[in-house]
């Protein structure tokens, strides 16, 4: 029989080289590589979580159909490029923008008729809407995942010494640092973001000034999942493109939004990025928590400080 | 209030008394039922449906078709169901299957979690199980009962032929990426064996989650340890994603990707350039010989794919067990059982094939190497012919089982 | 007031004839769904919480139960007390970590717990990780009543499902359940005539925990496994939807909703595979956008329309 050591997932049971003690006897190389690929992921949850706490402080509802749109731009990427021949850079522009058509439908005709009901509502209707696009897919293409090749640009790796960094997930983190730091400009610096957030405190003043606040809502809907959508983009190339791929992520999704402060788009980047760097850390001293230790910190946020790091009590 | 509550209470237990009485009706031990229903059980959708899914139905239809439709005068019915790799899903469509619907036979199952839970429903119920797609050497060890046959082949077979020839050829340090379940971890333990046996060394192993949808981490961890050899005990879509990965990140330039169980259809899928001069330990090939040729040609016509070597073994099976049936003269799970384990199995597939008292099928097996995109001369020529593996050598020795029905 | 026990009655013929007539096994995994669904709706219905995680409570229990017959030996009854005791025990301590905060943050908050669970469950040895514990033994009720046969054990399970029931109807038609409407109908207006809104949240909270669990674990003992299902988040789902549709705050509703989903299940799987999803999730639509009153409530509306009595 083999090791008589309890099995541990994802944790790699050897004799590091002695040349290659590192840190607390990690060797560097595997700590940075957990480092870096921890970074990736958290470019993911950053982005994800930032649509999330968009739609959450414009519309006061979670929408729980997040992860099913993040899908629905992965597996569009692969039907532009299986079915019309329409390579990576177009889906980057021409996926988010449909998916974004597709979440002001339903904003207009599921979401609108939940706004004067308790927002328990809308949490559930957008929690079938989830099962409901999740079925849909599921049922066309089965589980196994669709498989979409790394453009050529992006071919390749890049030797960073401690490991080779494929240089399509370098790319993924310039993309979504690019995403995330004009969205917060926007939000934070500009005219239409400012009527945003001013209508996220007070919407019927705001419309007394004038402001078309339901149009508001509707764009900001479509904006939160397009913004989904292109994350399922950048996602195609790197990860299995499977109906599943975002109800496994969402759970994380909303515990980085609650962590973060649920409206506070800041608190969504920083958290995001945090715990997949977090992540990969952990995956390297302690394994078998990885998957785990989002959770406990969100317990602990709560315990400490409910409304989130970044929060504000509303 | 109270009151009525206990009364109530009281009242069940009376009722529970009472119910006492009327136990479940026994199925009539008769000769034989009006149908014989055999029921393929598979994964339709998920990474486990290449090599074994919708074809495992289509090859169970073909033995049936070439048995003649009927047996002993009773018409055959194939039915199928998705366990989707879950064991829940599928123990609750086995016990259903057995109870409700008449199912006289189970067949396939290609994963070893809803291999295990199945077979015990089987024991359960007295009705036979046959695995034709799972790999957990636990079904003929420490999980076998007397309704349970292991088939086509186990995670022993594959992980020694394919452990052995690796280190033979130089590969001694190992690392292992492996499945976290019952087969993935059974698939570790017999390839360190081989491994350790044939001089080598295992330094030590990382577990994914079954389906993973991200392998860089865990492939990482192996990169980091630096053995010659990353086994990859896992199968499916698991394996492919492993070896894309692999080579997304630079890894299989230093370090050897083997395959612990490679099947026809994930190098159809990865391409022979991903996947040239990997071992794959299997107990068919469709171009061994001219009448797995044959097996192979009909198969193909029906679905468009090659056979792996769990079709061929359903079809097999489902010829066995028909032939059984025919030889007892009923299909009742205990005698048509004995006829099984008792009758020498020689088919397209297999030859001189035999059912050992602890449910292992015993058979010759094969090594093969993959073919280099240039030596491959037609569609579908994977795989060269390295050795031959005796059925005595092949599967784990009577002796060395830990099955409790075999007296020692 | 009639309609309450005719209501009563019904339920006890039935369940008492049924297994000649259908599948004891379904019957017995339609009464665990009910008894899970009867309480997650003590909570949503009658005290107004949405709690999006309470597939943690029905799995732990399983896996306690499973755990405590299969390894340690102990008796079926002896292990279903177990499960639920350990049902209760989280639920006092995710009761105590949640009970500030409401609505939509209690919901998000419940639902990653667990999945905490969840992963804890994925990790730890005890439970057998992907494969789950199979094959724990039914073994013997009070040493006399035979489990292994299905339709005593049906007796058996039917006879907890009354218990859990009756006592979820007890509570809600008890001060401590008008407590609890009155604080889901205002709850600001309940704390100002004095009442220590979070003690009764609590209270709801653990009982509908340990009602979960005891359902949980014997959903294990009938089918002789637990798996990594019963604690995942679709199964929390599923009960939302059990009581969504049979009607939440209705006594008899999320029996009906259990008794639907489960069959729905049964009858499709097989026929359209992963479709059953896309029903699931345009019933949820549906219920919520045009039929939040449930079955049973729609029902209850209609009779009053017609012969106005007093409520259910």
């Amino acid at each position: 029989m083999i090791e008589a050591a309890p099995r541990r997932r994802g944790a790699a049971l050897f004799q590091p080289d002695h040349h290659m003690r590192g840190i607390f006897g990690i060797p560097t190389a595997a700590l940075f590589g957990q480092l870096v690929l921890g970074l990736v992921n958290g470019c993911f949850y950053a982005m994800l979580s930032l649509g999330l706490s968009i739609i959450f402080g414009m519309l006061n509802i979670i929408n729980f159909a997040h992860g099913a749109m993040y899908m629905m731009g992965a597996v569009f990427t692969w039907i532009a490029l299986a079915q019309f021949g329409i390579g990576y850079w177009w889906s980057l522009l021409l996926v988010p923008l449909v998916i974004g058509i597709f979440g002001i439908i339903i904003e207009r005709t599921l979401l609108r008729p939940l706004y004067k009901l308790d927002n328990l509502y809308g949490l559930l209707l957008t929690f079938g809407l989830a099962l409901v696009i999740e079925g849909l897919f599921r049922y066309r293409y089965g589980v196994s995942g669709l498989p979409y090749s790394i453009p050529e640009s992006f071919q390749g790796a890049l030797n960073l010494g401690f490991m080779f960094l494929p240089k399509y997930r370098a790319w993924v983190v310039v993309a979504s640092l690019l995403v995330c730091i004009s969205t917060w400009l926007v939000i934070e610096r500009t005219p239409i973001g400012a009527y945003l957030r001013a209508g996220t405190e007070n919407s019927q003043l705001v419309q007394a000034f004038g402001i078309n606040v339901p149009a508001m809502i509707t764009i900001t809907y479509g904006v939160g999942v397009g913004l989904a959508g292109l994350a399922g983009v950048l996602a195609a190339p790197a990860t299995q493109i499977s109906p599943l791929m975002g109800s496994n992520l969402i759970i994380v999704v909303f515990a980085v939004v609650v962590i973060g402060g649920m409206s506070s788009i800041l608190g969504s980047i920083v958290t995001g990025l945090g715990l997949g760097l977090i992540e990969g850390m952990t995956k390297v001293f302690y394994s078998q928590a990885s998957d785990t230790v989002v959770f406990f910190i969100m317990a602990v946020v709560l315990l400490v400080r409910p409304a989130g790091l970044f929060g504000k009590e509303r | 209030m109270k009151c009525k509550l206990i009364g109530a209470l009281v009242g069940c237990c009376l009722l529970l008394a009472v119910a006492s009485v009327f136990g479940q009706a026994k199925p009539a031990a008769g000769k034989i039922s009006d149908v014989v229903k055999i029921a393929v059980l598979s994964d339709m959708s998920g990474l486990y449906s290449d090599l074994g899914g919708p074809g495992s139905v289509v090859a169970a239809q073909m033995a049936v078709d070439e048995f003649g439709g009927k047996v002993l005068g009773k018409p055959i019915q194939v039915i199928s169901a998705d366990h989707q790799n879950k064991a829940d899903i599928g123990a609750d469509k086995a016990r259903e299957w057995y109870d409700k619907d008449g199912v006289d036979m189970i067949i396939d199952v290609p994963s070893s979690g809803v291999a295990l839970a199945v077979s015990k429903v089987a024991n359960e119920k007295h009705r036979i199980f046959i695995v034709s797609g799972a790999g957990s050497t636990r079904l003929t060890n420490e999980d076998c009962n007397p309704y349970t046959i292991h088939y086509t082949y186990d995670t022993y077979a594959t992980g020694t032929a394919t452990g052995r020839a690796v280190v033979e050829h130089g590969g001694k340090t190992w690392f292992f990426v492996t499945a976290d379940y019952a087969f993935g971890h059974s698939l570790q333990d017999d390839t360190a064996n081989a491994v350790k046996a044939a001089g080598g060394q295992v330094l030590g192993s990382v577990l994914h989650p079954l389906n993973a949808s991200d392998f860089s981490s865990v492939l990482l961890q192996a990169q980091a340890s630096n053995a010659q050899v990353i086994g990859l005990a896992n199968a499916g879509g698991d394996m492919i994603n492993s070896i894309k990965t692999a080579a997304e990140f630079g890894i299989n330039k230093k370090q050897t990707l083997a395959g612990l169980l490679v099947f026809i259809s994930d190098v159809n899928a990865l391409g022979l350039q991903a996947t040239q001069g990997m071992y794959a330990a299997t107990a068919y090939y469709w171009d061994l010989n001219d009448e797995s040729r044959k097996f192979g040609k009909a198969y193909e016509a029906k679905t468009k794919k090659m056979p792996t070597m769990v079709h061929a073994g359903v079809y097999s099976a489902t010829l066995s067990y028909l032939k059984a049936i025919q030889a007892a003269g009923t299909d009742d799970a205990d005698a048509v059982m004995k006829k099984l384990k008792d009758m020498t199995i020689n088919d397209a597939i297999f030859k001189d094939g035999k059912i050992r008292a602890d449910g292992r099928m015993v058979h010759e097996f094969y090594l093969f190497q993959v073919k280099s995109p240039g030596e491959s001369k037609y569609p579908w020529d994977y795989y060269k012919l390295v050795s031959t593996i005796p059925a005595d050598q092949a599967f784990q020795p009577l002796s060395a089982s830990r099955c409790p029905l075999i007296k020692k | 007031m009639k309609l309450r026990w005719i209501g009563l009655g019904a339920l006890l013929v039935l369940g008492l004839i049924a297994p000649f007539f259908v599948y004891p096994v379904f019957l017995m995994k339609a009464l665990c769904f009910a008894l899970f669904a009867c309480a997650f709706n003590l909570l949503l219905g009658y005290t107004g919480l949405l709690s999006f995680g309470h597939a943690a409570f029905f799995g732990t229990a399983g896996y306690v139960t499973g755990y405590a017959v299969k390894v340690l030996g102990v008796s079926p009854g002896l292990g279903i007390l177990a499960g639920t005791l350990s049902a209760v025990v989280l639920g006092f301590i995710f009761g105590n970590l949640v009970i500030r905060r409401q609505g939509i943050y209690f919901a998000m908050i419940t639902l990653a717990l667990a999945q905490l669970m969840y992963f804890v469950f994925l990790e730890s040895s005890f439970t057998g990780g992907e494969d789950g514990i199979q094959g724990i033994p039914r073994g013997r009720l009070l040493w006399v009543i035979n489990l292994e046969d299905d339709r005593k054990l049906y007796y058996v399970v039917f006879a907890i499902f009354l218990f859990g029931f009756l006592l979820i109807r007890r509570t809600i038609h008890s001060p401590f359940g008008q407590v609890l409407k009155a604080i889901r109908e205002n709850e600001p207006r309940a704390l100002s005539l004095g009442y220590d809104v979070n003690k009764y949240k609590t209270l709801a909270f653990i009982l509908s925990a340990g009602l979960a669990g005891l359902a949980g674990s014997t959903k294990a003992i009938v089918f002789t496994f637990v798996t990594l299902t019963d604690a995942d988040w679709h199964t929390s789902g599923d009960v939302v939807l059990m009581t969504l549709l049979g009607g939440m705050g209705t006594v008899f509703g999320p029996i009906v909703g259990a008794f639907s989903i489960v069959t729905l299940q049964n009858q499709l799987a097989d026929k359209v595979g992963s479709f059953v999803t896309v029903i699931m999730g345009g019933m949820f639509i549906v219920c919520v956008l045009v039929f939040r009153r449930g079955i049973i409530g729609e029902l209850g509306a209609l009779y009053h329309r017609v012969i106005g009595d007093r409520q259910f």
